[in-house]
C-alpha cells in the first residue's frame, strides 16, 4: 500500500513531466520551422543553399541584401519580441491570478506607445532615443498604476481597473498627437502602433536581445516561486517564499522585457494575452510554463507575420493578424469569467 | 518527533495602524493540540498569522527555539512551521498530487529536481489524509471535504513539526468537520506534530483541544485545559453568551449549552 502510493505519485509526475517536455520540444521545433520560413520566403524565393551561403557571410548578388538586411532582422525581431511578450504575459497572468492581467490591459503598452509616438512626431527623434524613451515611459506607467492601485492592501481587481483607466488616458494622448502631427509622419507612427516587424534593423535589436538574455534566466529561476504565488499570498509565504522580493523581481523583469520589446516592434496585439493560456492548455499546469509561454509567443508572432505577409493581396502588419486572433478570445474569456462570477 | 519551543511575547499586531492583537504572550504547548477560540473579530486569525509571520507585528517578539522568527530565513522556517490559510487559492486544472507536491518547496533547492524523499513525503501525506486514490483527479472536481483534506495534505508534505491551521473546518458539513479533526488528532498522536488551530465551534474545540487559548478584543483572557478553562463564566466573558456547561456524554469534555431568550424551558424556572 505504501509503495503503491509512492509509485502513483511518481508515475503521475513522470506523466506530467513527459507531457511538458514533449510540448516544449514541439513548440521549439515549430518555432525553428517558422524561423526558417521567415528566411526562405519573400517576394523572391531563393534556393536554400544560397540563403545558407548568404547567412554564412558570402556575398551573393540580391540574396545577401534580402536575407541579411531584411529577412534576418525581421525574423530575429519576431523571435525575440514574441518570446518576451509570451513570457512576460504569462508571468503577469500567473502572479496576479487573473487572465485579464496582462501588459496590454494594465497600460504598459500604452505608456510605451505614447512615448514612442511623442518622440517620433514631436521631437522627430529616431532609433535609440525612441527606444530609451519608450522603455522609461513603460516603466513609469507601471509605477504610477502600482502606486494608484495600492490602497490599503494590494488588490488585483483595483490594479486592473486603474490600468484600464490609465490606458484610456494614454490612448487619448496618442490620438491627440496623431491629430496634430504632420501628414508625412502619420503612416510611420500608425505602423508602429499596429505592431510591425517591418523595417526592423539589426542594430536596433541589440537592447531587446540583451534584455531577453538577462531576464529570461531570472524568470526561469523564479518559476517555482511563481507556481507557489499562484496558491495565494499566504500559502506561498508559509511555504517559505519571500513573496515581496519575488514579486518585485518578477514584475521588474517582465516589465523591462515588455517595454523593450514594445519599443522595438510596437505593441503586437494580444500576444502576451494569448501565449500563457495556450501554453497552459498544451503543457498542463504541473511545471512552470515560463519557457513554453515564450515559445508560444514566438510561434504566434512569426506565424501571424507570415500570414500577414503572404496570405492576402495586401501586406498586413503582424499586429493586425494577432489582433484578429486575440479579440475573439478576449470576448470568450469575458463571457466565461462572467458565468463563473469572477468579474 | 521535534520539540521546538515557539513563543510570543507582548505581541501587538494589526492591519493599517488598526491594532487587532493587543499585547499577547503565549508559549505553544509542544506536541499538543491547541485551539484558539473567541468571538468574531477578536483577533484569533490575526494572531495566528502574526505568529506564522504572515503579518509583521508592530511590537513584541516571536521566537522559535529562542531565535526571533524574523531572523530565520523563510525557507528554513518553513521546514519547521507550516500554516494552512483560511482560503487558499486553487489554480485552474491542477491535480491533487501536484498540489500536495508543492508543499515540498522548502525542502528543495532551486536547481535540483525531485528526489525519492519528496515522493515519499507526498505519498505519506496523501495516505494520512486518505486521498491517495484521488492523486490524479483535478481539484475542481472534488467535494469541499475532500478539497480541505488535499490542502492539509499539502501542509503535511511540508513535514513540519509545528502546524498552524486557520479554521480548517469552516464551510464543511459536521461529518467532514469530525473527519478532519480526527485526522489531525491522528497526526498529533502518531507523529507528535504540534498543532495550533483556530476553530469556530466551541464544543468541538473543547473536545479536540489539549489546550485552549481564549481571546477577547485582541487580548488573551484565559488559557489551559478545556476542562479547566471552559466554564459558563468564561463563555459569558468571551462570547457574551449565557449558557450552561455540562459534561459531553460522549467525550467527557465540557459541552456548552447556550441559553437564548426563547426555549429556555424548565431549566430557567
Amino acid at each position: 500500500m505504501k509503495n503503491q502510493t509512492i509509485e502513483w505519485v511518481l508515475a503521475g509526475r513522470r506523466q506530467r513531466r513527459r507531457r511538458w517536455i514533449l510540448v516544449t520540444c514541439l513548440l521549439a521545433a515549430v518555432a525553428c520551422f517558422l524561423c526558417c520560413a521567415m528566411l526562405l520566403l519573400g517576394s523572391t524565393v531563393y534556393p536554400v543553399q544560397d540563403v545558407i551561403r548568404a547567412l554564412a557571410g558570402e556575398h551573393l548578388q540580391g540574396v545577401s541584401f534580402a536575407v541579411n538586411t531584411i529577412r534576418l532582422p525581421r525574423m530575429l525581431a519576431g523571435l525575440l519580441a514574441g518570446f518576451a511578450f509570451g513570457l512576460a504575459g504569462y508571468v503577469f497572468q500567473t502572479m496576479l491570478r487573473n487572465p485579464l492581467a496582462n501588459p496590454n490591459v494594465i497600460g504598459i503598452t500604452s505608456g510605451t506607445g505614447a512615448a514612442a509616438v511623442f518622440c517620433t512626431i514631436v521631437l522627430h527623434a529616431s532609433g535609440a532615443v525612441v527606444s530609451a524613451a519608450s522603455v522609461i515611459a513603460g516603466l513609469a506607467t507601471v509605477l504610477i498604476i502600482y502606486i494608484l492601485s495600492r490602497g490599503k492592501s494590494f488588490a488585483v481587481g483595483r490594479l486592473i481597473l486603474v490600468g484600464i483607466g490609465i490606458q484610456a488616458m494614454l490612448d487619448a494622448v496618442i490620438s491627440y498627437l496623431l491629430l496634430i502631427s504632420a501628414q508625412q509622419d502619420i503612416p510611420a507612427a500608425l505602423r508602429w502602433l499596429a505592431g510591425s516587424l517591418n523595417g526592423s534593423q539589426m542594430h536596433e535589436l541589440a537592447p531587446l536581445a540583451i534584455a531577453t538574455l538577462v531576464f529570461t534566466p531570472i524568470a526561469i529561476v523564479l518559476g517555482k516561486h511563481l507556481q507557489l504565488l499562484e496558491l495565494g499570498e499566504q500559502t506561498a509565504s508559509s511555504l517559505g517564499v519571500d513573496t515581496n522580493k519575488t514579486r518585485i523581481a518578477l514584475i521588474a523583469s517582465s516589465v523591462c522585457m515588455i517595454a523593450i520589446a514594445t519599443a522595438a516592434t510596437g505593441p503586437i496585439a494580444f500576444v502576451s494575452f494569448l501565449a500563457g493560456p495556450i501554453a497552459k492548455r498544451l503543457a498542463g499546469v504541473g511545471f512552470s510554463n515560463i519557457v513554453p509561454s515564450g515559445l508560444v509567443g514566438v510561434n504566434l508572432v512569426l506565424a501571424a507575420d507570415l500570414i500577414g505577409q503572404f496570405a492576402f493581396e495586401y501586406r498586413f502588419p503582424v499586429g493586425v493578424i494577432t489582433g484578429l486572433l486575440g479579440a475573439p478570445y478576449l470576448i470568450f474569456l469575458l463571457i466565461r469569467m462572467n458565468r463563473k462570477g469572477e468579474l | 518527533m521535534g520539540s521546538h519551543v515557539f513563543q510570543a511575547e507582548q505581541v501587538v499586531a494589526g492591519y493599517d495602524r488598526q491594532t487587532v492583537i493587543d499585547g499577547v504572550s503565549l508559549v505553544v504547548p509542544v506536541n499538543r493540540i491547541s485551539v484558539m477560540i473567541g468571538a468574531n473579530g477578536c483577533g484569533k486569525s490575526t494572531l495566528l498569522k502574526a505568529l506564522a509571520r504572515l503579518i509583521k507585528p508592530e511590537s513584541g517578539s516571536i521566537s522559535l527555539d529562542g531565535k526571533p522568527v524574523g531572523k530565520i530565513p523563510p525557507k528554513q522556517l518553513a521546514r519547521v512551521l507550516g500554516l494552512l490559510p483560511q482560503s487558499p487559492i486553487v489554480p485552474e486544472g491542477i491535480t491533487v498530487a501536484d498540489l500536495v507536491g508543492r508543499g515540498r518547496f522548502p525542502h528543495q533547492s532551486w536547481h535540483a529536481g525531485w528526489t525519492s524523499k519528496d515522493a515519499e513525503a507526498v505519498a505519506e501525506a496523501m495516505r494520512i489524509m486518505n486521498i491517495a486514490e484521488l492523486a490524479d483527479r483535478h481539484i475542481d472536481e472534488l467535494s469541499g471535504g475532500q478539497r480541505q483534506r488535499v490542502w492539509i495534505a499539502m501542509a503535511l508534505a511540508q513535514q513540519t513539526d509545528i502546524l498552524f491551521l486557520d479554521e480548517p473546518t469552516t464551510f464543511l458539513d459536521i461529518t467532514y468537520q469530525i473527519e478532519i479533526l480526527d485526522l489531525l488528532t491522528d497526526l498529533n498522536r502518531k507523529y507528535g506534530t504540534t498543532i495550533v488551530m483556530v476553530l469556530h465551534d466551541i464544543n468541538l474545540s473543547a473536545r479536540y483541544a489539549d489546550h485552549i487559548f481564549a481571546l477577547r478584543e485582541g487580548k488573551l483572557m484565559a488559557e489551559g485545559k478545556p476542562s479547566e478553562v471552559i466554564t459558563d463564566l468564561l463563555v459569558k466573558d468571551i462570547f457574551g453568551l449565557d449558557c450552561a456547561v455540562i459534561k459531553d456524554p460522549v467525550s467527557g469534555s465540557p459541552l456548552v449549552v447556550p441559553k437564548g431568550r426563547y426555549h429556555a424551558g424548565s431549566a430557567s424556572r
